[in-house]
C-alpha cells in the first residue's frame, strides 16, 4: 500500500498525490465491497429459489446452466434473469411524475449500499471506522423508505399508492423497536463503534457473544429486520393477493430490478448487523486452533449465510401477517418488551461488583 | 483546506436553493421532498463542523422519521393550491416581521466583531479518536439533566395530549381482539359428530 502511495506523490506531487491515492485506494474499497455485493444478491435469489422449492417439495430452477457444465443445472439462471432485466422496456405511466418516479429506485439502492461503508469485515478490514458506525446504519437504513413512498406517489396508481403508505407506516413502527435493541447492544458494548462492538463480545467461546445476555432483543432485532426490508410474512407494501405488486406495480425492466436489487442487499446487510451486534462478527464460535485459522471474513460470511437462511425458511413457512396484526405486534409487545429490558440492563449494570461476584456461572453482567 | 472549502460551497449552495423550493415549489410533495433534501445537506454541512453525532441524529430524527410522517400526511391531503394562496396578503406582515428577525440575526453573525466576536475563541480541533457523542451524552445526564429530562416530559406531554385529542372510540366499529384471537383453540369453534355414513362405512 505503502509503495504505491509514494508512486502517487511521485507522480501527482506532495498535496495531489495524497489526495488522489486516497481517492483511488477508497474507490478500489468500494468496488472490492459493491461488486460481491451484487453478485451475492443475484446467488441470493438463487438460493431463495432453490430453499423454497425443496422446502416445497419441488426442484425449483434447474435448466439454464452455467457455461454448459451439466452438473451446474440452474446455476445460469440469476444471470440469465439479470440480461432479460436490462433488456427489458422502462415504461413510464403517462400521468406519473416522471422525475420522481425515475428517482425513487435510485433513492431507494443508495442507502441499501451506502450502510456498508461501515461494516467491518474483519479486524483491519474496514472502509469507514468511524465512531458513530451504529447510528450512521440507523441513519442510512431509515432513508431507504423514501424510495417507496415516492415510488407509490409518483406512480399515480391507487394500488402502488396503498402498498408505500403501509410501507412506511410499517418501517417507522419497526425502527424504534429496532432501534430500542440496538441500544441494548450499545449499553452492553459500551461503544457505537461497530468494530468495538465486536471486540467487546471477545472471550474464549461463542458464550460471549451478544445473542446470549440479549438474547429477548436478538429475536425483536431479527423479526424486525424482516419487517423493515418488508419481507415475508410482513410482505403487505408488495402483498400479491391484494395489491398486485404494491409500490413498484407500475415499475417494469431495470427500474423495477432495482427496487428488487435493494432489497435482496439490504436483506443481506440486516443478516450482516445481526452477526455483527448478536453472533460475533468475525470473531470464531470456539477460540481454539482449528477455528481460529479461519480467517475471520470467511466467519462472518458464514454467520451471514446462517441469517439468511433464516429469511428464506419464515418465507416458505409463515402465512402473510394481517396489516393490524403487524401494528399490534411491532407497537404493544415488541416496543414494551424492549422499553423494559433497556431499564433492566441499565439496573443490572450498575450494581455493585460484590452483587455480581455472587452469582456462578453469571454471563449477564 | 482547500476541499473543506469546496465542500463546503457544495452544500451551502444546494441548502439555499433547495430551502428556496421548499416555499416557492407549487405542489406539497415537492416541497417536503426539497425540505428532506435540505436536511440532508444541512447534516453535511454539520459533518464539517465535526459534530458528527448531531449530522447523524438529524437525519436519523428528522429525515428518518418526522418528515416520513410529514410526507405520509402531505400526500393524503387533498390540498387545494388556490385555497393556500388566498391568504397570502394577509398573513403578509407577520411573514415580514419574521423574515426581519432573521435578517438581524444573521446580521449580527457576520458583524460579530461589534459584539464581542474576538471573546469568543474558535475551539481547537479535535482528534480522530475524540468521540462527541461520549461527550454530549456526558453534558445531558450530569450537567443539563434537569433540562433534559424536562424537554423529555414536555414531548411526553404533547405525544399524549395529541393521541388523546384524537383517538375517539366508535360504538359501532368491527374490529378484532387479537389477544382473544390467539387464545382461541380447536374445542372453541369445530365440533366433531359422527354421521349415518361415516357409520356405515365401519
Amino acid at each position: 500500500m505503502e509503495n504505491i502511495q509514494q508512486q502517487f506523490v511521485e507522480i501527482l506531487g506532495a498535496e495531489w498525490g495524497g489526495m488522489m491515492f486516497s481517492l483511488a485506494s477508497n474507490m478500489t474499497f468500494i468496488f472490492a465491497i459493491v461488486v460481491p455485493l451484487l453478485l451475492g444478491v443475484a446467488y441470493l435469489t438463487f438460493a431463495e429459489r432453490k430453499i423454497i422449492a425443496y422446502m416445497q417439495i419441488r426442484v425449483g430452477p434447474n435448466r439454464v446452466t452455467f457455461f454448459g457444465i451439466p452438473w451446474l443445472r440452474g446455476w445460469g439462471q440469476p444471470i440469465a434473469d439479470a440480461v432479460k432485466a436490462i433488456m427489458k422496456e422502462i415504461i413510464i405511466p403517462t400521468n406519473a411524475n416522471k422525475f420522481l418516479f425515475i428517482l425513487a429506485p435510485v433513492l431507494t439502492i443508495m442507502p441499501a449500499l451506502a450502510a456498508w461503508a461501515v461494516i467491518p469485515f474483519s479486524p483491519e478490514l474496514v472502509l469507514a471506522d468511524i465512531n458513530a458506525g451504529l447510528l450512521y446504519i440507523l441513519a442510512m437504513t431509515s432513508m431507504g423508505i423514501y424510495g417507496i413512498i415516492i415510488a407509490g406517489w409518483a406512480s399515480n396508481s391507487k394500488y402502488a399508492f396503498i402498498g408505500a403508505m403501509r410501507s412506511a407506516a410499517q418501517v417507522v413502527s419497526y425502527e424504534l423497536a429496532m432501534g430500542f435493541a440496538l441500544v441494548c447492544v450499545l449499553m452492553m458494548s459500551q461503544s457505537l463503534n461497530l468494530g468495538d462492538i465486536v471486540n467487546g463480545q471477545k472471550g474464549n467461546s461463542l458464550l460471549n457473544w451478544y445473542f446470549i445476555p440479549l438474547f429477548p432483543m436478538f429475536l425483536i432485532y431479527l423479526i424486525s429486520g424482516v419487517a423493515e426490508t418488508n419481507r415475508a410474512p410482513f410482505d403487505v407494501a408488495e402483498g400479491e393477493s391484494e395489491i398486485v405488486a404494491g409500490f413498484h406495480v407500475d415499475y417494469s425492466g431495470m427500474a423495477f430490478t432495482v427496487f428488487f436489487l435493494a432489497e435482496y442487499s439490504n436483506m443481506i446487510l440486516v443478516a450482516a448487523l445481526t452477526s455483527i451486534m448478536f453472533l460475533g462478527g468475525w470473531l470464531p464460535p470456539i477460540d481454539i486452533a482449528p477455528f481460529t485459522l479461519i480467517p475471520g471474513f470467511i466467519w462472518l460470511l458464514l454467520k451471514i449465510a446462517f441469517i439468511l437462511f433464516f429469511f428464506l425458511w419464515f418465507r416458505a413457512t409463515f402465512p402473510r401477517y394481517r396489516y393490524d396484526q403487524i401494528m399490534r405486534l411491532g407497537w404493544k409487545i415488541f416496543i414494551p418488551i424492549t422499553l423494559v429490558w433497556i431499564v433492566l440492563l441499565g439496573a443490572i449494570m450498575q450494581l455493585p461488583e460484590s452483587i455480581r461476584n455472587a452469582f456462578p456461572l453469571n454471563i449477564w453482567f | 483546506m482547500i476541499f473543506q472549502d469546496i465542500l463546503f460551497y457544495f452544500f451551502s449552495t444546494i441548502l439555499i436553493a433547495s430551502a428556496l423550493g421548499v416555499i416557492t415549489v407549487r405542489n406539497p410533495v415537492n416541497s417536503a421532498l426539497l425540505l428532506v433534501l435540505s436536511f440532508v445537506t444541512c447534516a453535511g454541512l454539520w459533518l464539517l463542523l465535526e459534530a458528527e453525532f448531531l449530522a447523524i441524529t438529524l437525519v436519523l430524527v428528522y429525515v428518518g422519521a418526522v418528515m416520513v410522517l410529514f410526507l405520509f400526511v402531505v400526500m393524503m391531503l387533498d390540498i387545494n393550491l388556490d385555497r393556500l394562496r388566498e391568504g397570502f396578503w394577509k398573513w403578509f406582515p407577520f411573514g415580514a416581521m419574521i423574515a426581519l428577525v432573521i435578517v438581524v440575526e444573521i446580521s449580527m453573525v457576520l458583524m460579530g466583531k461589534y459584539f464581542g466576536y474576538e471573546e469568543m475563541p474558535l475551539p481547537e480541533p479535535k482528534g480522530a479518536d475524540y468521540s462527541n457523542t461520549k461527550e454530549l451524552g456526558r453534558l445531558i445526564y450530569t450537567e443539563y439533566v434537569y433540562a433534559f429530562e424536562l424537554a423529555a416530559v414536555l414531548l411526553l406531554v404533547a405525544m399524549i395530549a395529541a393521541i388523546a385529542l384524537t383517538l375517539r372510540h366508535r360504538e359501532d366499529k368491527k374490529s378484532t381482539n387479537p389477544f382473544k384471537q390467539v387464545k382461541v383453540r380447536k374445542e372453541d369453534r369445530i365440533r366433531i359428530v359422527t354421521t349415518m355414513s361415516a357409520e356405515k362405512k365401519e
